[in-house]
This record gives structure tokens, C-alpha cells and sequence, in this order.
């Protein structure tokens, strides 16, 4: 039982693997960012575990920053993926120009917010 | 072809009857009408036609929408209402004085006097008001007061304030008080614009209602009495506000939802920022959409328009609405707990995650492998949750209330706020809702919804499944506090409009088809392609080759006939005929005879003249509405009588009186419904005001209207009060005075001192107050003040109000001295006797153990605080 599962636990990695590595080499680098953002709010919710939360906004803006980055770059990665048909006629350069407005305004709120 | 920035090209526009509309509106994107071979003459002109006609209604609906709102200013003055709005448009009158930062900064010790040790209620003070407020402690003078910018919804004021200062650089000197007036029906009139915006917003897959479902939504919605009852020029309130904000958000997220345009996630986030600022009901979107992200994701409608819509508006929504002071950290955290960090639409977020990721997983797998994948996290998730689960739920058993404020609770149990908080269940604006009243509010509406909800499953879509689940909370909602009407009032116009709107589609089609039968005696082909053609040009779906046939068939005359659709009001619903017509939509083969389901040539034409004049029953009780029932102002009273009409201006006689007899630094009591206006009138500092954050402050003044009056004076005398003011209805009938309310009175005030005892103002459980009063009763202060010298006035001291004449006739004051009654004894104003310097006969301190060794030996009472 435990070896069937272990080999099938194997051969999904492997299938995964196999599968991500078809993607096209833009999307990877938005999964890169993506990853990054994500490891930045891990870093920082550590940090607030060790040293507590005091400015809390502080904290908030923080962790809500990498959060957003990361939650608008996968939005930009859904838009501008040739397989998703719902968005084939949106063109790349309008997806990321929104991408950019998106994020413009998430960070002038953030810096508001920063204290 | 060069591409302007337009977001059509995500649409599926369907070739509905004049898309055209929307070249011309400047909010809506442009149609997709950039076939070439549309461009036949005729049909183009007929829709530019459609397109006129339609912003032209639109301007009208807005017209109407403000000025049915002017009803108190023609009948009274352009005065501000009721007793909110005074403070409202006191705040407003500071920030067009002292600028936008003083304004964040300003500390209003105008309200809530009280000498005592200073407490800690201010959360969000800076550095600088601490050392203000322990500098006036010092000095002695130190007022409760409130911390303006961090206790206000600042939107009604900013926008307000933005106006008249708009409209000052433009030379346009309108003072701040007309500007207050008028906020409200120019926001009631942008409100219908966007309830046009919501309805007609098409979902994704299907047209959903159209452009004239739209103009009849946003004609009810100006009208519709329960919007009418708060934003009528004067009531200058946060809802006039709010509610354009609530529907021009929910436009924006359903745009979103059907276009996936990361744009409008920004816009509706920024709107949903401006609907924080404005009104505390921005709870029931942030609760709403979570729910239907929900409801999306389990009838398994998840798609990745819905991941945009929702995810960065859960992002910058929290973020907007923490920069909010008001709000604060209250839209991460639902307690006091850090730890219980999730709220809500946080949870959905979390779980719209993983549904992502599950739909990323099994697009890049194969079904084999997706399978293997999904046990293995299927027992690992399992035991995550439930250890996480259990966590959460220790934590939040932990708190008193489980996590929920008391407005909240109040809200899912009706009956909470009766038993444990009497302020709450004071205000009448807080008691559930009876039968008539619906019926006032949204009058014929009130049938109109479930048809629009039948309407809205056919088809189904995402946009009319938001909206279905809109209404349904709101009706529930609205089911527990008669102020939620309000956010009833859109959703129910809404449905009405599209369930009218389809109604009246069925009836004129079914004339438009019999019509050349009647006049041409032709064979049944014409008739037939007369039906075929009436078919596709209303559903559409984009991949069909035959849009070309159908633009050559637009053209027939009948197509005229369309533009009846959007003059007119409907009623009614054939539920079968319209099943009939999708079947048919959807089969889209143009040139078949279908068999659609027409009715009867005179059964239809009766049915529509039916539809108007329900419609004018319609529009004839909102008007009797808004011109008889929500525009008193209820500052200025009038009745007529035989001899014409009587005005009753005796609530600003008072307050001007105390403006110009009193001292600046006089403190003044009365109950809190009176606060806002006394000190915004009056500009003298009061001890409770209508915001009601302080119950024990509430229930010591409570607790002296219930005593006699040595007591009341003690206590008085030590919040440092110097005048006291009641109001007093008996002698021209006013129904809304103190000692109607004084039972009220007497439930706070016993809530926090327990030697006020509700049973000892009643006799036999009946509240009177003639001969057969308690005597506890004809003591209290209430009754004194009230009816101090009222025999005078006609020999016998009959009440009007309560119809009967008083218990006690002749008493005199020890305590207090009348100094001022107005014309219609409506407002009484009475100062406290300063102490006597000389006590005559035995000192104090002996009668006192005595008199309370007695009161103690009588009655085992809990020892009265204050004496």
C-alpha cells in the first residue's frame, strides 16, 4: 500500500514535472515572480512571529503588498496565456499595461498605508 | 486596423436591438459593430436613432430622480432634516472652514461632556491630542468629546465639501447649506444612472436583459419611496451616498466578471474604497461577494474571470478599507483577537486560491495522474483543515461573543438587541419591518421581484445569479431592521425592471406578429419570416456564420417597432412563452417557422394597457411618497387646521434662544435625539448626542429625567450642566416628545443603575399619567418639567397626546426655574438653581444617615449611587 503510493507519488512528480516544463518560457517567468513574492511575505510573516506585531499597519501593508504583487501577476499570467480561449483577443500589451495600473495603484495605497 | 483602447473585444455582444445605445454613452464601451457589412444605411441610422433616444431618457430619469426629491424645499425651506444630518453638515461646515488636514485632525469637544478621569476610548489619537487632552485635564475642563476623524465616515463630507468647493472656484457662490441640501438628489439621480449600468450589464455567455430592462430599472429605482425616504433634499445622511456607491460597485464587479479586465478590478476596487468611506453597510458587500464567488465556485461556474474579479479586489479592497480610519483594523480582523485573523471574504479568498490551483493542476495533468494527485492532497488536506479548524474554533469560543459586534448579532438574531442592548432596540429605525410598510416602500415592486427572479434563471449566468443572490439577502435583511429597506430598494428595482422589460417584450411581440395578419390579408409566409426574422436578431452567439444573412434581414420595417420597447412601463410575465423563446435563441436556425408562443392579438393589447396603468399607480403613490410622507422635515412642524396652515417652528425658537441668551461655555442636557441639533444650532456643548457610543453616559441622563428632583440635581450638578431641555408635546398633540419616550428613559437608565426600576412608573403594567399614576411617576423630573404651570394653559391640564388630563396639576419647582418655553410649549428650557449658601435649621450631614437609614429599612434597594 504504502510502496503503491510512493510510486505513484514518484511517477505524479514526474508527470508534473514533465508537464510544467511545456509551458512557455514568459509564463515561467511570471511563476518565478510569482514564487518570489510569495517567499517575501513567508520572510515577513516569520519575522512578525519572531518580533511581534506592534506597527501593525506596517505589517499589514507588507504582507497585503506581496500578496498583491503576487495575486496580479497571476492574473497577468491567466491573461496572457495562449491557451486560456476566453482571452485570446485581449492583446498581451493591454493585459500588462493593466497589470501596471493595477499595480500602481496597490502600491501608492501600500506606501499610504506603510506609516 | 489600428485598436483604440476599447474592451470589446472580450465581449460576446450580441446583436440585441439598438446596441448602437452604447457608442453614445459615455460610460459604456463601445459595441462590437465593426462588421463591415453592418453598415447599411437604414439599420445604422435607426440604431444612432436608438442611441439618442436612449441617452435622452436617461437625462430624463435623472431629472426625475432630483426632482421628486424637492418636495420639502418647495413646501418648507431648504433646511437640513432630522437630527443625523445636523452633525453631518456641522463637520461639513468645519472642513469648508479649516481645510481637509484639521479636518483628519479635529477634536470635537462640543459633545460628551464630562468631568472625570480621562479614558482611554481614543484608539487612533495622535501624540499631540494626548498631551491636549491631559493639558485640559489639568486645567479642569476637560470634555469627554469625540475624535471627529477617527470616528466619522468621512465620504458624505469630503464628497460634499468637494462640491462646494468645486463649484466656489468656478464663481459659483452656493453656500455650504445648499450644497448639503442638494447633495443627496444629485446622488439619487447618479444612482439611477448606475442601476441603468447594473442591469444592463451583459453576462458573458448571453445578453442578459438589455437596454430596456436597463431604462426601467433606473426609472423605478428614481422613484421607488424607500430610496425617496432617505436621500430627500435635506436629509443630508450617509445612505444619500452610499447607495450610489453600493450600485455603481456591484456594476463594476459584475463588469469585471464578465469582461476579465484587470481595469475595471481597479476601478471596483476604488469604488469599493469610496462606498467604505461613505456608509458602515460596506460590510454587505464585502460579505456578498464572497458569497457569490462561493455559490459560483460550487454550481461549478469557476472560471478565470471570476479569479480577476475577485482576488485583487479581496487585495486592495482590504488595504482601501484599512486606510479608512473609521474602519481601521476592522477589515482584517473581525474581534479583538489578532489571532482570529480571518474574516470572511479573507476565507474565500483562501479557497478561490485552491480551486485555481486544482483547475491549473488538472489542465496541465492528465486524467490518470490528475486522479493519483487528487487522493494524495485529499488526505494530506484533510488533516491540515481539521487541525487548523479546531484551532480557529477554540479561539474564537474563547471570546464572549464569538467574534461578532452587537449590531451584528443583532442582525442574524432579531431578538438579541431587545434583551441586551436597549439603545439599540430604542431607535425605531432599528425594529423589524411590518407588512403595509413594504408595501409603501416598494409598493409594486413588491410583486414584481419573484417574477424578475424567474426572469433571472432563464438563463442563468453569472451576472443574474449575483443578482438573484443580492436580493435574496437583502430581502432577508431587510425582514430584521426596517432600515435595510434601503438596500432592498435597488435590488428589487432591478428585478422589476426585467421582469417588466421581458413582459413587455412578449406582449408587443406577440402584437407585431399578428399586426400584418390583421391588416394583410397574406398567406402565412410573410408571417413566417416575419417570425424567423423577429427571432435572431435578439440572441446571438458569436460563433454562427449566418450574422451576415441576419444583417440583410434587419432591415425589415418591423424592425421600427422596437423603439416602443423602451417608452413605456410593463407589467406582468409569461413564463412559458419566454422558455419557448430560449429554446429557440439557442436552436438560432433564422429562417424556420418557429413555433413560438404568441398570445392573443386583444389579450395582448389589453394586457399592455394594463402594464401602464399599473405603472401609473406606480408613479402616483411615489409621488403621494415623497410630497406627504418622507418630506417633513421634522424640524419645522405644520398642521392644517381650520384656519389655514399652522407652522410649528419651535425647535429652532429654542435653539436660538440658547444661542443668544446662554453663555458659549453653558452646558446643556436633554435627551440624546436632540444632541446633533443643539449643537449645531444651538452651538452649545451637550452631554449626549445621537451618536450614542457612551450607554452609561446615556443612562445617568436617563437615570435624573427618572428621579426626583433632588437627585436629577445632583447629578446634574456634577456633569456640570446649567440648562435643561425637554420637549413637550401635550398641548398642540406632537406624539414624538419626552414623555412618550421616557419609558425608554427609564429601561437605560435602569440598565446601568439598578435602583430605577421600570414597575414603579407603571400602574398595572399601563404607563399613564393623570390621577392614576404611581407616584414615583408624578415625582420624577421627566413629569415635572413637562408639566410645570400646564394648567395655566387651559384651567384643566388636559394632554393632548396621551388624552387625558395630568395626575399632578399644581406643584412648584424647588430645584429648577423655567427660563424659556416656546410659542407652542413644544421645547421647554429650565436652569438648575445654583445651592443654596445657606442651609437653614440642621446641617447636612445629619439628615442624611437618616433619611437613608429609612429608604434602606423600607425596601431592600440597591443603594442609589448618587445620593
Amino acid at each position: 500500500m504504502a510502496k503503491s503510493s510512493s510510486s505513484d507519488a514518484q511517477a505524479l512528480i514526474r508527470s508534473l514535472r514533465s508537464a510544467y516544463a511545456a509551458t512557455p518560457t514568459n509564463l515561467k517567468i511570471i511563476d518565478l515572480y510569482v514564487v518570489y513574492a510569495i517567499t517575501t511575505a513567508v520572510i515577513q510573516i516569520v519575522y512578525m512571529g519572531i518580533v511581534g506585531s506592534f506597527p501593525f499597519n506596517s505589517f499589514l501593508s507588507g504582507i497585503l503588498s506581496c500578496v498583491g504583487t503576487a495575486v496580479l501577476a497571476v492574473c497577468l499570467r491567466i491573461q496572457v496565456n495562449k491557451e486560456n480561449k476566453e482571452f485570446k483577443d485581449l492583446s498581451p500589451e493591454r493585459a500588462f499595461a493593466d497589470f501596471v495600473l493595477c499595480n500602481l495603484v496597490l502600491h501608492l495605497v501600500i506606501m499610504n498605508f506603510l506609516g | 486596423m489600428p485598436q483604440p483602447l476599447n474592451l470589446n473585444r472580450i465581449h460576446r455582444w450580441g446583436l440585441q436591438s439598438p446596441p448602437a445605445s452604447h457608442r453614445l454613452l459615455p460610460c459604456l464601451i463601445q459595441p462590437s459593430m465593426a462588421d463591415p457589412s453592418e453598415a447599411k444605411g437604414e439599420g445604422s441610422l435607426r440604431k444612432a436613432f436608438g442611441g439618442v433616444l436612449g441617452v435622452f431618457i436617461l437625462l430624463l430619469i435623472g431629472t426625475l430622480a432630483f426632482s421628486i426629491r424637492l418636495f420639502s424645499v418647495i413646501k418648507y425651506e431648504s433646511v437640513i432634516h432630522e437630527f443625523d444630518p445636523y452633525f453631518n453638515y456641522r463637520v461639513t461646515q468645519f472642513l469648508t472652514k479649516n481645510g481637509i488636514y484639521d479636518f483628519w485632525n479635529w477634536f470635537d469637544d462640543r459633545t460628551w461632556y464630562y468631568l472625570e478621569n480621562m479614558s482611554t476610548y481614543c484608539k487612533n489619537s495622535d501624540l499631540d491630542i494626548v498631551f491636549e487632552l491631559m493639558l485640559l485635564v489639568i486645567l479642569d475642563r476637560y470634555p469627554l468629546g469625540r475624535v471627529i476623524g477617527g470616528t466619522v465616515y468621512p465620504g458624505l463630507t469630503l464628497t460634499a465639501g468637494s462640491i462646494w468647493w468645486l463649484l466656489n472656484n468656478l464663481n459659483i457662490p452656493l453656500s455650504v447649506e445648499t450644497v448639503c441640501v442638494f447633495t443627496a438628489p444629485i446622488f439619487s439621480a447618479n444612482a439611477a444612472w448606475a442601476t441603468y449600468l447594473l442591469t444592463k450589464a451583459p453576462s458573458h455567455q448571453f445578453e442578459v436583459k438589455g437596454t430596456g430592462a436597463g431604462l426601467t430599472a433606473a426609472a423605478l429605482l428614481a422613484m421607488v419611496p424607500s430610496y425617496i425616504s432617505r436621500s430627500v433634499a435635506g436629509s443630508y445622511d450617509n445612505e444619500a451616498v452610499a447607495i450610489f456607491a453600493l450600485i455603481f460597485t456591484f456594476y463594476l464587479y459584475i463588469k469585471t466578471l464578465n469582461t476579465g479586465s484587470l481595469f475595471y478590478a481597479t476601478l471596483n476596487a476604488l469604488s469599493y474604497f469610496y462606498m467604505v468611506c461613505s456608509w458602515g453597510g460596506y460590510t454587505f458587500i464585502i460579505n456578498l461577494i464572497p458569497m457569490h464567488v462561493l455559490l459560483c465556485i460550487v454550481t461549478g461556474r469557476y472560471s478565470s474571470r471570476l479569479y480577476i474579479a475577485y482576488a485583487p479586489l479581496v487585495v486592495l479592497g482590504t488595504l482601501l478599507a484599512s486606510l479608512v480610519p473609521v474602519v481601521g483594523f476592522n477589515a482584517v480582523m473581525t474581534s479583538e483577537h489578532f489571532a482570529s485573523f480571518l474574516v470572511k471574504c479573507q476565507e474565500v479568498f483562501i479557497i478561490l486560491h485552491v480551486v485555481a490551483f486544482v483547475y491549473y493542476i488538472k489542465g496541465i495533468l492528465s486524467p490518470k495522474m490528475f486522479k493519483v494527485a487528487m487522493t494524495l492532497v485529499v488526505t494530506i488536506g484533510i488533516a491540515v483543515c481539521s487541525a487548523v479548524l479546531a484551532i480557529l474554533i477554540a479561539l474564537v469560543a474563547s471570546s464572549p461573543t464569538k467574534g461578532w459586534s452587537g449590531r451584528s448579532l443583532s442582525l442574524l438574531d432579531p431578538t438579541y438587541a431587545s434583551k441586551y442592548i436597549p439603545i439599540i432596540a430604542s431607535v425605531s429605525e432599528h425594529q423589524p419591518p411590518t407588512w403595509p410598510s413594504y408595501f409603501m416602500d416598494i409598493n409594486v415592486l413588491a410583486f414584481l421581484v419573484p417574477a424578475g427572479i424567474v426572469a433571472c434563471f432563464l438563463p442563468l449566468s453569472d451576472a443574474s445569479s449575483f443578482v438573484i443572490l443580492y436580493i435574496a439577502t437583502s430581502v432577508y435583511f431587510s425582514g430584521v431592521m426596517v432600515r435595510l429597506m434601503l438596500v432592498l430598494a435597488p435590488a428589487a428595482c432591478i428585478m422589476s425592471g426585467i421582469a417588466l422589460s421581458e413582459a413587455f417584450d412578449a406582449f408587443t411581440r406577440s402584437i407585431k406578429f399578428q399586426l400584418p395578419k390583421l391588416f394583410e390579408a397574406s398567406p402565412s409566409d410573410a408571417g413566417d419570416t416575419n417570425r424567423g426574422t423577429q427571432d435572431e436578431p435578439t440572441k446571438v452567439d458569436n460563433n454562427t456564420p449566418t450574422e451576415k444573412t441576419e444583417a440583410t434581414v434587419k432591415e425589415r420595417p418591423s424592425e421600427k417597432h422596437r423603439k416602443k420597447e423602451k417608452k413605456k412601463l410593463e407589467k406582468g410575465k409569461e413564463i412559458k412563452e419566454k422558455g419557448k423563446e430560449n429554446a429557440d435563441k439557442v436552436s438560432n436556425k433564422p429562417l424556420n417557422a418557429k413555433k413560438l408562443l404568441v398570445l392573443p392579438l386583444e389579450a395582448s393589447a389589453v394586457a399592455i394597457l394594463l402594464l401602464i396603468i399599473l405603472g401609473a399607480f406606480y408613479v402616483v403613490h411615489c409621488v403621494w411618497a415623497a410630497a406627504e410622507a418622507y418630506s417633513a422635515p421634522s424640524i419645522v412642524l405644520t398642521s392644517h387646521s381650520h384656519d389655514g396652515l399652522h407652522v410649528f417652528d419651535d425647535f429652532r425658537e429654542a435653539y436660538a434662544w440658547l444661542k443668544h441668551n446662554t453663555d458659549v461655555d453653558d452646558k446643556v442636557a436633554s435627551w440624546w435625539d436632540y444632541g446633533y441639533q443643539t449643537t449645531a444650532m444651538a452651538n452649545r456643548t451637550v452631554i449626549v448626542d445621537n451618536n450614542t457610543w457612551n450607554n452609561t453616559h446615556i443612562a445617568t441622563v436617563g437615570t435624573a429625567m427618572s428621579s426626583p428632583e433632588k437627585p436629577a440635581w445632583d447629578i446634574f450638578n456634577s456633569l456640570d450642566v446649567k440648562y435643561v431641555l425637554v420637549v413637550f408635546g401635550g398641548l398642540v398633540g406632537y406624539s414624538s416628545d419626552d414623555i412618550n419616550k421616557f419609558l425608554w428613559m427609564v429601561r437605560i437608565g435602569g440598565g446601568v443603575f439598578p435602583h430605577i426600576r421600570e414597575p414603579d412608573y407603571l400602574r398595572d403594567g399601563q404607563y399613564r399619567i393623570d390621577a392614576h399614576a404611581t407616584p414615583t411617576m408624578l415625582n420624577c423630573l421627566m413629569y415635572k418639567l413637562s408639566y410645570y404651570r400646564f394648567v395655566e394653559t387651559d384651567g384643566k391640564g388636559f394632554d393632548r397626546v396621551r388624552g387625558t388630563e395630568i395626575g399632578k396639576k399644581h406643584f412648584r419647582l424647588t430645584h429648577f426655574e423655567e427660563v424659556f418655553t416656546t410659542h407652542h410649549w413644544m421645547v421647554r428650557i429650565y436652569k438648575l438653581k445654583s445651592p443654596k449658601n445657606r442651609i437653614r435649621g440642621k446641617s447636612k450631614k445629619k439628615t442624611n444617615p437618616k433619611t437613608t437609614s429609612k429608604i434602606n429599612s423600607n425596601k431592600n434597594v440597591k443603594k442609589n449611587p448618587w445620593q
